[in-house]
């Protein structure tokens, strides 16, 4: 493999520096690096960052390819300058046995866009009964380390005990979307005067919460660790952050829909815009910006949620739930984290990279953009500024809420272990 | 006015009054001998009903009947919600057979609304209830009833219903009417109460241009109407409330309810009643009760909001019709 030079970066928002990608790995990290017999790359002030890690992602394969498959999803996460992506269990066949992770976790490989790490089923086919077989799950090629009956919340308390005990011997993590499932029947968008008025069934903040302050207090009687997906609320915040300060060993991620959007905008009836965990108020928006930006919340991730048109383009309660965020997140990071002063370049290496590839125990992701370590890298634009248009989409699916709207920054290069997956903005 | 009528917060008070006007207009002629006139010749109107309502489906078939419509009843019960695609395919149908007007039932909330403006059809969209969100032309019809009750039929012509107080009593959390009510009565000048048990009030009530309260004993004697919304019998079984007993107790309208309130307060239900709970015979039969009235006047509000929307240009003179493009 040859030698690319990428000149004049802002490494982390830095100072702008030379970085020298030798085969597999960054070889230099300087000024004034020569250029001899590399290709070199003229970053012009860009921002370099590791390459971006999302713990949180829908690949639809298998079973619904129709919405995405792990070819597209993969290339829409080198798109929006991942290098890893986590997929969710909930496919079909769930992902709750070694077979389904294997496949899923081979097809990325082979495709070579990001590496895929899939996530396994906590019960078997998300039922919530009985524990699916975690420990195989993690032997087996995959080597999983997350699992997650994602779209599902495993409420039955026993159950979320004994999985949260049970990873523990091979440092696994649970990760639970929380919602209490009988405080959500028929839940339609975020409890509160919106739902009122447009008679949408509610789901009420307290559904969320209820469930984190359960399984915080779970994980610290067993001595576990705990993720908390897509986390909504300003009551979430405030019980992991409580929980922090009591040394529970919890982390917690948000999407970059939920540091956006409010459910103000429901009021267009356009499905769109309806997802689960439902938008909140301006007010839970700004409180999730400011955890984390103060580290409360670890990481932002996409729940990137696939959905063919026709599944979105119906009226709101037929319609799936789910955005997708893949080719978007750093955008909107960017818009509401780093534009209003939250985070700085460095942050949000921390936030997209770092902390979820160290929360999932991604090898060679989520590491320093210096000499010796894996060249998984991403290359910003800042400066740019233009309108969404979902026909650009490496996904299969355009259910995106940002259609038409103005958005800061683009990723123009990634390289997945010194090879290019995305050049001047285009898939390799 | 607007093209389409989705919801009762949509409408000026001029528009309000329009329509309530436009209805006295209607109502004389159903008082003729043959009871029609020619104003929608030619025009088609589907009614579009993806969820039950017998009542209101006849209502509308005979206020489109009377302005001389083309009628077509689509009844697609059930086929909806779980099969999402088929709202916007029954829609282009409709469209591609040259539909002027569609009025639409929909278990769902915001289905008129996504009708109306996603681009599917071209057709005006009335709603006819959808889901808990709205019910619009019940909610003037209920306007149009208290106006001539508590206003006067001729008096109230150009009225809205400034200062008159309304209680809603009852399911308010499910029901579409309660919305539609409030929007418009708050449009119309009136004070409004909502009267129920804490579990069936939104959480967000508060937003509401409206008063709340628990107790209904209480806002009677300051009611110069009273308005009962059905309470459907499953909600015992959701914990809404303990028992019907209980509920019939604390916001069931007896007689020595009815007698608390002023001499001149009217009772009003949207129906079907639900006699014994949530209203006693004795005042469902009383002559302060307007639910029959109201049926009756549905067909007047109903041709009014077809008359308007799908503009006839005579005998209303005073209204313009403004196209949207």
């Amino acid at each position: 493999m040859s030698k690319i030079l990428i000149r004049g970066a802002k490494v982390l928002g830095g100072e702008p520096q030379d970085v020298l990608i030798d085969g597999e790995t960054i070889a230099e990290v300087g000024t004034g690096l020569s250029a001899e017999g590399a290709e070199v790359v003229e970053a012009d002030g860009r921002v370099l960052l590791p390459g971006l890690v999302d713990l949180h992602t829908h690949l639809r394969e298998p079973g619904r390819e129709d919405s995405e498959t792990v070819l597209t999803g993969t290339r829409a996460a080198a798109s929006g300058g991942y290098t890893a992506v986590f997929a969710m269990a909930n496919t079909f066949p769930v992902a709750d046995t070694a077979g389904v992770v294997e496949q899923v976790y081979r097809l990325g490989r082979e495709h070579g866009y990001c590496d895929v790490q899939p996530i396994g089923a906590v019960t078997v086919g998300l039922e919530g009964k009985k524990l699916a077989e975690l420990g195989a799950m993690h032997e087996s090629a995959a080597g999983v380390t997350v699992f997650s009956d994602d779209g599902k919340c495993v409420d039955d308390a026993v159950i979320m005990r004994r999985a949260l005990e049970y990873v523990k011997a091979f440092g696994g993590v649970v990760a639970q979307h929380a919602q209490e499932p009988r405080l959500t029947e028929g839940a339609q968008m975020n409890e509160g005067v919106v739902s009122a008025e447009l008679g949408l069934g509610g789901w009420p903040a307290v559904a969320e919460e209820s469930i984190i302050a359960r399984d915080v207090l779970l994980a610290e009687h067993v001595g576990s660790r705990v993720h908390i997906c897509h986390l909504s609320t300003a009551g979430s915040v405030e019980i992991v952050r409580w929980a922090k300060s009591r040394g529970i060993d919890v982390t917690a991620e948000v999407t970059p829909h939920h540091l956006l959007l409010t459910d103000e905008l429901v009021r267009s009836y356009n499905p769109v815009y309806k997802v689960n965990p439902p938008l909140r108020t301006e007010r839970d928006v700004l409180a999730l910006r400011e955890a984390l930006a103060d580290g409360t919340i670890d990481i932002v991730a996409t729940d990137h949620a696939p959905h063919p048109h026709e599944d979105k383009d119906c009226e709101w309660a037929a319609a799936a739930m789910g955005m997708v965020g893949l080719e978007t997140a750093l955008s909107v990071v960017q818009q509401t984290m780093v534009e209003t002063g939250l985070l700085d370049w460095a942050g949000v290496a921390d936030r997209m990279s770092l902390k979820p590839a160290e929360i999932g125990r991604a090898q060679g992701h989520g590491r320093p953009v210096s000499a010796g370590e894996p060249a998984n890298l991403t290359l910003v634009d800042t400066a740019y500024r233009g309108e969404v248009d979902p026909a650009g989409f490496a996904s299969r699916s355009r259910n995106t809420p940002y259609e038409g709207r103005e958005l800061p920054g683009r990723v123009t290069h990634t390289w997945l272990r010194g090879r290019a997956t995305l050049v001047d903005g285009k898939l390799a | 006015m607007q093209r389409h009528l989705i919801s009762a917060a949509d409408l000026t008070r001029d528009d309000a009054v329009l329509i309530l006007d436009t209805a006295e207009e209607m109502a004389r002629v159903a008082d003729r001998p043959i009871k029609k006139l020619p104003t929608l010749r030619g025009r088609t109107v589907v009614n579009l009903f993806f969820e039950d309502s017998t009542r209101t489906r006849i209502s509308f078939e005979a206020a489109e009947k009377r302005l001389s419509a083309d009628v077509i009843n689509f009844t697609a019960k059930g086929s909806s919600v779980s099969k999402g695609e088929s709202l916007k395919d029954t829609a282009q149908t409709l469209e591609a057979m040259g539909v002027d007007a569609v009025v639409i039932r929909h278990g769902a909330s915001g289905a008129p609304y996504r009708l109306a403006t996603s681009g599917w059809i071209d057709a005006a969209v009335i709603n006819a209830g959808d889901g808990t969100h709205q019910h619009p032309t019940q909610a003037l019809l209920d306007a149009f009833t208290m106006r001539r009750r508590l206003v006067g039929r001729d008096e109230g012509l150009g009225q809205d219903l400034s200062g008159r107080r309304i209680t809603l009593v009852g399911d308010i959390l499910h029901s579409r009417v309660a919305r539609s009510n409030v929007d418009l009565l708050h449009t119309l000048g009136a004070e409004v109460t909502l009267v129920a048990p804490p579990t069936l009030v939104p959480v967000g009530v508060e937003s509401w241009p409206c008063e709340v309260s628990y107790d209904l004993d209480r806002t009677l004697s300051k009611s110069d109407a009273v308005m009962l919304l059905r309470v459907q019998r499953e909600r015992m079984n959701a914990a809404f409330f303990p028992t019907e007993r209980e509920y019939s107790r604390r916001y069931g309208l007896d007689g020595d309810r009815m007698a608390k309130m002023p001499e001149h307060a009217i009772v009003m239900h949207p129906g079907p009643m639900v006699r014994g709970m949530e209203i006693t015979a004795e005042v469902a039969d009383s002559e302060r009760c307007t639910a029959i009235e109201q049926v009756t006047n549905g067909v007047s509000i109903r041709m009014a909001v077809l008359y308007l929307l799908l503009g006839g240009n005579e005998p209303a003179a005073t209204h313009t019709r403004t196209e949207e493009k």
